[in-house]
């Protein structure tokens, strides 16, 4: 167990380390002139003249060469100095701390969501076969073959603009998650409820689980005793292979509602050229999803104790 | 290899062909084209003269979604191709050359992967905004990785095996054994990964296209035209539809094709 997570540390260090450098120089070999984009940004695009540009340039630094940049990144790294935001000023880790909380309660919403969808639904097509296997299959089939914002699209249009439900996006009232979160989770539990129904039939078609209804159990008991933690070491397991469709799925869908999180400010920061601004996204969703990662490798030893999988 | 496919695989396939077809005839059985706008015909619905109606610039639909469906397709197919021939020769390589290259190559894995493949693709879009080279490239990136493992650990299985030993015995050089030994292996794995890398490579683009960083206007693309259309669905909502459903039977029909063998 520790040397997993030593091994975890050393590869959170190097990805860090290697995510930050590549976006810094793909950052650098932007086209255009930075000084002028990020004064336009500033002042608006009708105030821009050579003048403001120099300033913006003198103020930032932004003649220096990209070895002497680099170098300074990387001091400031080792700090957890990310920088100010080019554009608005403000130090970029309380605005990534400030974006990260809406993500991540974004995220949780939407994997707890897909939880009581995924599970119930995959356990009662299991138990019962036939017409709600084939109706689940050809839903989780048609779902799959939709990227995540036009499940979030077709979600607004239902809820929202047909029978003004909901609102349409923004945040501050719960009422303002309902929808980002149930898009997330419908694209998770799409793929999560056959992963669910799959393990439960090879659960409930094995030798232990047989025995233990032969020995006189209860389907609860014998459920509850013998088949809920044998399914859900293979459904944890594949919650940590989703994760990544949940980072991406956040992306998507917080650009598609406003949800202020770290998906929208990376492609807003993204469109503004924000560079220290798109560097602590990124920096910040690979950091977090080595850790959550890690948090599934946990899990996954705690529910099976064996710790066979675990390398 | 012979090639034996399911009932699955089957539909998904003649689903494929019907819209490369589309892809690749359908703007010819149509006058005009792609760009040309037509203010005074703006949002018409499906008729004799539009088969698919036109867009809020008049823009004739039928032959926009056919350009869209090209560059999608485009995407998808070089994608495949570059990731798989660059990550099938890496895993050859990594799993038969030294340990080094095993090592280096499995760094920049953890690397790239430590990264969720779509904040990647934002970021190379960011350097040429509106380039389809570098979504490529950026795709790609991503994708090769999968190659890469499957053909890594099947090589890694068969180098050590008797019928590679003793090739090597008598003689034999590394082409001839990747040909008669490993190729034969891996090739069986590589039409599952590459149909639903072919699917996410769409996916991608048109995800991108949709948070606007993707693929610029006036070009015909699915996403983009998906986000374009959106204001109007209350007036035209067979123009958001149309995308869309186009969208969704490409990626199906990729998806359908790479069902099956996984069983």
């Amino acid at each position: 167990m520790r040397a997993l997570l030593l091994k975890r540390l050393l590869q959170l260090v190097a990805v860090s380390w290697g995510v930050g450098t590549l976006t810094f120089f793909l950052m650098r070999a932007l086209p255009g002139d930075m000084a002028y984009r990020i004064a336009a940004s500033r002042y608006g695009m009708d105030a821009v003249d050579n003048r403001a540009a120099d300033m913006v340039r003198a103020e930032l630094g932004l003649d220096q060469s990209a070895w002497s940049a680099y170098w300074q990144w990387f001091t400031d790294l080792l700090s957890w100095n990310l920088g100010n935001s080019l554009v608005s000023g403000a130090p970029v880790t309380e605005q990534i701390w400030h974006m990260l909380g809406h993500s991540v309660l974004l995220a949780l919403a939407g994997i707890l969501l897909s939880i009581l969808i995924a599970v119930p639904l995959g356990l009662a097509s299991a138990f019962k076969g036939g017409w709600l296997d084939r109706v689940l299959l050809t839903i989780s089939t048609a779902l799959r073959a939709v990227p995540v914002f036009v499940i979030g699209l077709l979600a607004v249009i239902m809820f929202a603009l047909e029978w003004n439900l909901l609102p349409v996006a923004g945040f501050g009232t719960p009422a303002h998650l309902v929808l980002p979160a149930l898009t997330l989770a419908l694209s998770l539990a799409a793929i999560s409820n056959r992963v669910v129904h799959t393990e439960a039939r090879r659960v409930f078609g094995s030798s232990f689980f047989e025995f233990a209804r032969m020995k006189g159990l209860s389907p609860s008991q014998a459920f509850m005793r013998h088949g809920a933690r044998n399914i859900a070491v293979p459904v944890v397991a594949f919650l940590g292979i989703q994760l990544i469709t949940v980072v991406e799925g956040v992306v998507m869908i917080e650009s598609l509602f406003s949800w202020p999180g770290i998906g929208h400010g990376l492609a807003h920061a993204i469109f503004a050229r924000d560079i220290p601004l798109i560097q602590g996204a990124a920096l910040m969703m690979g950091v977090l999803f080595v850790v959550m990662n890690t948090l599934v490798d946990i899990a996954c030893h705690y529910l099976d104790p064996r710790g066979g999988q675990l390398s | 290899m012979s090639i034996s496919l399911t009932t699955t695989q089957k539909s998904g396939a003649a689903l494929l062909l019907l819209l490369i077809v589309y892809a690749v005839f359908g703007p010819m059985l149509q006058e005009g084209d792609a760009a040309t706008q037509n203010l005074s015909h703006i949002m018409t619905a499906p008729n004799s003269e539009f088969w698919l109606g036109t867009d809020h610039f008049g823009r004739n639909m039928w032959i926009r979604l056919a350009d869209a469906l090209q560059l999608s397709l485009m995407m998808a197919g070089l994608c495949v191709l570059t990731s798989a021939i660059i990550g099938v020769s890496a895993g050859v390589l990594a799993a038969t050359r030294g340990r080094w290259l095993d090592r280096g190559l499995d760094a920049i894995v953890t690397m790239i992967l430590a990264l969720p493949g779509l904040v990647l693709v934002l970021i190379f879009a960011a350097i040429v905004p509106g380039s389809f080279w570098m979504l490529y490239v950026a795709i790609s990136l991503i994708q090769w990785i999968e190659y890469f493992r499957v053909s890594r650990a099947i090589t890694q299985r068969l180098t050590h095996s008797p019928e590679v030993q003793s090739s090597k015995l008598m003689g034999f050089g590394q082409w001839y054994i990747f040909r008669r030994h490993y190729w034969p292996a891996i090739a069986p794995q590589l039409f599952t990964i590459a149909a639903f890398g072919a699917a996410n490579a769409i996916l991608m683009m048109a995800s991108l296209g949709f948070v606007y960083v993707g693929i610029q206007p006036p070009l015909a693309e699915l996403g983009l035209m998906i986000v374009e259309h959106f204001p109007y669905y209350s007036d035209a909502p067979w123009l958001l539809a149309q995308p869309l459903i186009l969208l969704a039977l490409v990626v199906l029909a990729c998806q359908l094709m790479g069902r099956g063998r996984t069983q």
